[in-house]
């Protein structure tokens, strides 16, 4: 066996995957993992764990799947992440653990995402309990948001014995992992639910369809409710228009509307009610996962797919991977361009979408060269359906319902090195602090909080509260 | 799940329930919606609060039958349950948390089209409440599409009916009699909110903008999650767009681009089509099978 080379993974067929929402990689069988895992060097500095948002200890749980100790390895991992099996599957692995590999310096590094994910699918597959619980201490900790963020609080909180109730404002647990990322990447019912099952049996509650600043407010939780603090993981839901014209024609949709039919409502079954517009040749403007996600699932229902970047494909913030996949699938993609109108028919439906083809220029703050139009050169790509994934931004309900809670000039709420906000007795982490970042960021940031929730209700309070 | 408490029917197609939801009921005020999902495979669907009561913890809905969803949850009785029910969703109404002696000065009349009476039934009740006598039109196609009459009567300084075919009240549209009242018999109003359908709203502000009365409307695109996460219920007013679900549902009037909000209307009137078909053939044996 070549050290410096990869176990293959199977993926579905490129050909055969696009016909359905089934997930396009299929992991590894027991055997290719402990191969893969084999190649594994079991560094003593081991670069990787450093690189890791939650600090998994990566040789650990690879040394015991390279010895068929599945399990335990599902133990080490459960030290530190409450979501391996969506965390291996969705991480930008090549931008973290894998990145420093000691073998990506001769040769490709160690797949750890895919060893991760094998684990925890293993785990689940045998119903190994993971869940380990210290004894009730009787304080309340009210966390919004079900997203990564707000399941990594709870989990860790309710660990630690606390009574954890989670506030969520869908009718579904899970923020982005159910409304956002797609089947084909992301399971719902094999991967994502059982995750949140896994925080049920550690005692955390949830209440759907309570949305934080209109059913309830921060204030009436502290005050009302005797909730000891709160944690906020409320998420960068917001999306973001161009400011265009005819943007607000039928057929123009934001990402998170063209992904939440799918994905939450599951439009894509036909025995589910909710309707979904596709047309037949869709534009879709941006270059991230959101992107590449809106564009593999409008390919999926049917139509032909246009990705409109403004970039080079080096800039795509989207995964490799992911890049990858959209390729194979016949994706295709019109780099260094975009658009400055959309055109509608006489009955307000579109019809084209008008672009312009763009240059790099100067680096801009965020170090990329920045893109200027070359004049003169608008074209127009004949579309009925237009998707712009162009980033979200935080909802301002909470801030703009909560005394005393400050938020910095892109609408995030503003926390110290222990996750507190502004108001005392109130955290928050993920994407309502970062702006629009990852899975594994954002339960690095419950983790965090988690602990400076302990931390400040043990020194306020003791130990215990009294009955 | 959330329980049916009570179930009345008021007209044709249209019934009202009473919802157990005491977290809705404590944090609900005038002007705000709440959003439904019938069953696991049910969409969501916005409803306007049309009362509520904290002590009880119910919330009042109307819903008019028009589609398969609407069908599906109206054909449900006392007992049965929601699967989710969540809100308040919205801004209340501005008078809400307005200065109450400048209300006061106001003249008041309220313009509601077919269903539409729920939602202002509450409004005319909180103004009663604070002493203030409002006049309302209740407009619908024909006398037994007319609802809440009574009720209405009860809260409101006049109330005045009007029926497209004549068989009630004034013979004609809403604004037909709003003109009868303001033009031909002199009553001035310094404020009018419509509420009905898309196309009832865009005529009265025609009418209130000629004559020169501020008005509000409550509008009612296609919508999703409603909280300001998708964006479906874009709508441009006073040229910006706006999420109708956040920023609204109440908005002025004469600043609405109605044409524009009545396309989007229909944007899945094929889709819509197509499953009331299916729901047809599913449920042709049922009982119930919802009003049609
Ligand atoms: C389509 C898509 C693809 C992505 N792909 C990847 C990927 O491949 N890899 C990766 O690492 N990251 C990816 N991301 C980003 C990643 O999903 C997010 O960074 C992450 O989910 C943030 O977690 P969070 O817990 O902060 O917030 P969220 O996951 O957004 O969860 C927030 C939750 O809070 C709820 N909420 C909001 N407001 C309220 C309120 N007022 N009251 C109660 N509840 C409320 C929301 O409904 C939601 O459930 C993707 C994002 C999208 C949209
Ligand atoms: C903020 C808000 C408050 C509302 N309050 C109420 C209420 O109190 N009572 C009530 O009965 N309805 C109310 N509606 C309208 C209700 O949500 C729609 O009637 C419902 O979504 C239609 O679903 P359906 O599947 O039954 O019909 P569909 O099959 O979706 O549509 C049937 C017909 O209704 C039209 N339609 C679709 N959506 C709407 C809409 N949003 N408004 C008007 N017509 C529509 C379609 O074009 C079609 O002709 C409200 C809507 C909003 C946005
Ligand atoms: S959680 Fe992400 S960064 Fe950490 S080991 Fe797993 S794949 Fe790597
Ligand atoms: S750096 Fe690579 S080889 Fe070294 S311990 Fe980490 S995963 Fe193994
Ligand atoms: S309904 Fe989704 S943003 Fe208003």
């Amino acid at each position: 066996m070549d050290r410096f080379k990869r176990v293959p993974i199977s993926v579905q067929d490129p050909k055969e995957r696009i016909t359905n929402f089934d997930e396009v990689c299929l992991g590894y069988t027991e055997e290719e993992a402990m191969a893969e895992a084999k190649r594994c060097l079991n560094c003593k500095h081991h670069p990787c764990v450093g690189n890791c948002p939650v600090n998994i200890h990566i040789p650990r749980f690879i040394k015991h799947i390279a010895e068929g100790e599945f399990e335990e390895a599902a133990h080490v991992l459960a030290e530190q992440t409450a979501l391996p099996a969506v965390c291996g599957r969705v991480c930008p692995q090549e931008e973290q653990c894998e990145k420093v590999c000691v073998l990506g310096i001769k040769g490709e590094p160690v797949s750890i995402g895919k060893l991760e994910r094998f684990a925890a699918d293993w785990a689940r597959q045998h119903n190994i309990n993971l869940a380990k619980t210290k004894e009730k201490n009787g304080f309340k900790v009210a966390v919004v948001g079900s997203g990564p963020a707000g399941i990594t609080c709870a989990g860790d909180l309710a660990k630690e014995g606390y009574d954890v109730t989670i506030f969520e404002a869908l009718h579904e647990p899970g923020g982005v992992l159910v409304y956002g990322i797609p089947e084909f990447r992301l399971p719902k019912e094999t991967v994502v639910k059982p995750e949140i099952e896994n925080l049920k049996k550690l005692g955390v509650k949830i209440e759907t369809n309570v949305i934080v600043g209109r059913t309830v407010t921060i204030d009436s939780l502290l005050n009302e409710e005797g909730f000891h603090a709160v944690f906020i993981g409320s998420g960068a839901g917001l999306p973001k228009f161009m400011g265009i014209a005819g943007e607000n024609l039928n057929g123009v949709f934001s990402a998170n509307e063209f992904l939440t039919r799918n994905n939450l409502m599951k439009a894509f079954r036909e025995d589910y009610d909710t309707p979904i517009k596709v047309g037949s040749r869709v534009a879709v403007i941006g270059g991230g996962n959101v992107a590449m996600d809106a564009a593999r699932t409008a390919l999926r229902l049917g139509a032909e797919v246009w990705i409109v970047y403004r970039r080079t494909e080096k800039e795509l913030p989207a995964r490799v991977e992911e890049v990858h996949h959209a390729k194979e699938e016949g994706i295709k993609f019109e780099f260094l361009t975009n658009p400055i109108e959309i055109i509608g028919n006489e009955d307000g439906w579109v019809k084209s979408i008008r672009c312009q083809r763009m240059e790099l220029g100067e680096p801009d703050e965020s170090g990329r060269r920045r893109p200027v139009p070359i004049i003169g050169s608008e074209f127009e790509i004949e579309v009925d359906t237009v998707i712009m994934a162009l980033g979200t931004s935080p909802n301002p309900l909470i801030p703009a319902t909560t005394s005393g809670l400050d938020i910095n000039n892109k609408k995030c709420i503003v926390v110290d090195e222990n996750g507190q906000t502004s108001r005392e007795g109130v955290f928050a982490g993920g994407d309502v602090v970062t702006g629009s970042a990852t899975v594994i960021l954002a339960m690095g940031a419950g983790k965090k909080a988690a602990k400076g929730i302990d931390k400040y209700i043990k020194e306020k309070y003791g130990e215990k509260a009294e009955a | 799940m959330y329980k049916i408490v009570e179930k009345k029917d008021l007209a044709p197609n249209i019934v009202s329930m009473d919802i157990l939801a005491p977290r809705v009921a404590n944090s609900a005020q005038p002007g705000q919606f709440v959003i439904v999902i019938v069953d696991e495979a049910g969409e969501r669907i916005p409803l306007t609060i049309c009362n509520y009561d904290k002590e009880k913890g119910t919330v009042n809905i109307v819903i008019q039958a028009m589609g398969s969803s609407t069908k599906k949850i109206a054909a449900l009785n006392e007992g049965d349950y929601l699967k989710d029910f969540v809100g308040p969703l919205g801004r209340p109404s501005d008078y809400v948390n307005a200065d109450i002696e400048e209300v006061k000065k106001q003249r008041v009349l309220f313009v509601a089209g077919g269903v539409g009476a729920a939602p202002v039934y509450p409004q005319a009740r909180w103004f009663h409440e604070h002493g203030i006598g409002v006049d309302v039109i209740i407009g619908a196609k024909t006398k037994e599409l007319i609802i809440l009459e009574d009720e209405m009567r009860e809260v409101a300084a006049n109330v005045y009916i009007a029926t497209d075919d004549g068989s009630y009240g004034f013979n004609g549209m809403v604004t037909g009699l709003m003109e009868e009242l303001i033009v031909n018999q002199g009553k001035e109003y310094d404020l009018v909110v419509a509420i009905g359908p898309m196309i009832m709203m865009k005529f009265v502000c025609l009418l209130t903008k000629k004559l020169g009365i501020k008005t509000i409307v409550s509008l009612n695109p296609i919508m999703v999650d409603g909280t300001g996460m998708c964006g479906a219920c874009r709508v441009t007013v006073g040229n910006e767009t706006k999420f109708a679900c956040v920023d609204g549902p109440e908005f002025d009037g004469h600043l609405v681009d109605f044409d524009e909000a009545l396309k989007r209307l229909a944007q899945y009137r094929e889709e819509e089509l197509e499953l009331a078909k299916r729901g047809e053939e599913k449920t042709c044996t049922c009982q119930h099978g919802g009003a049609n």
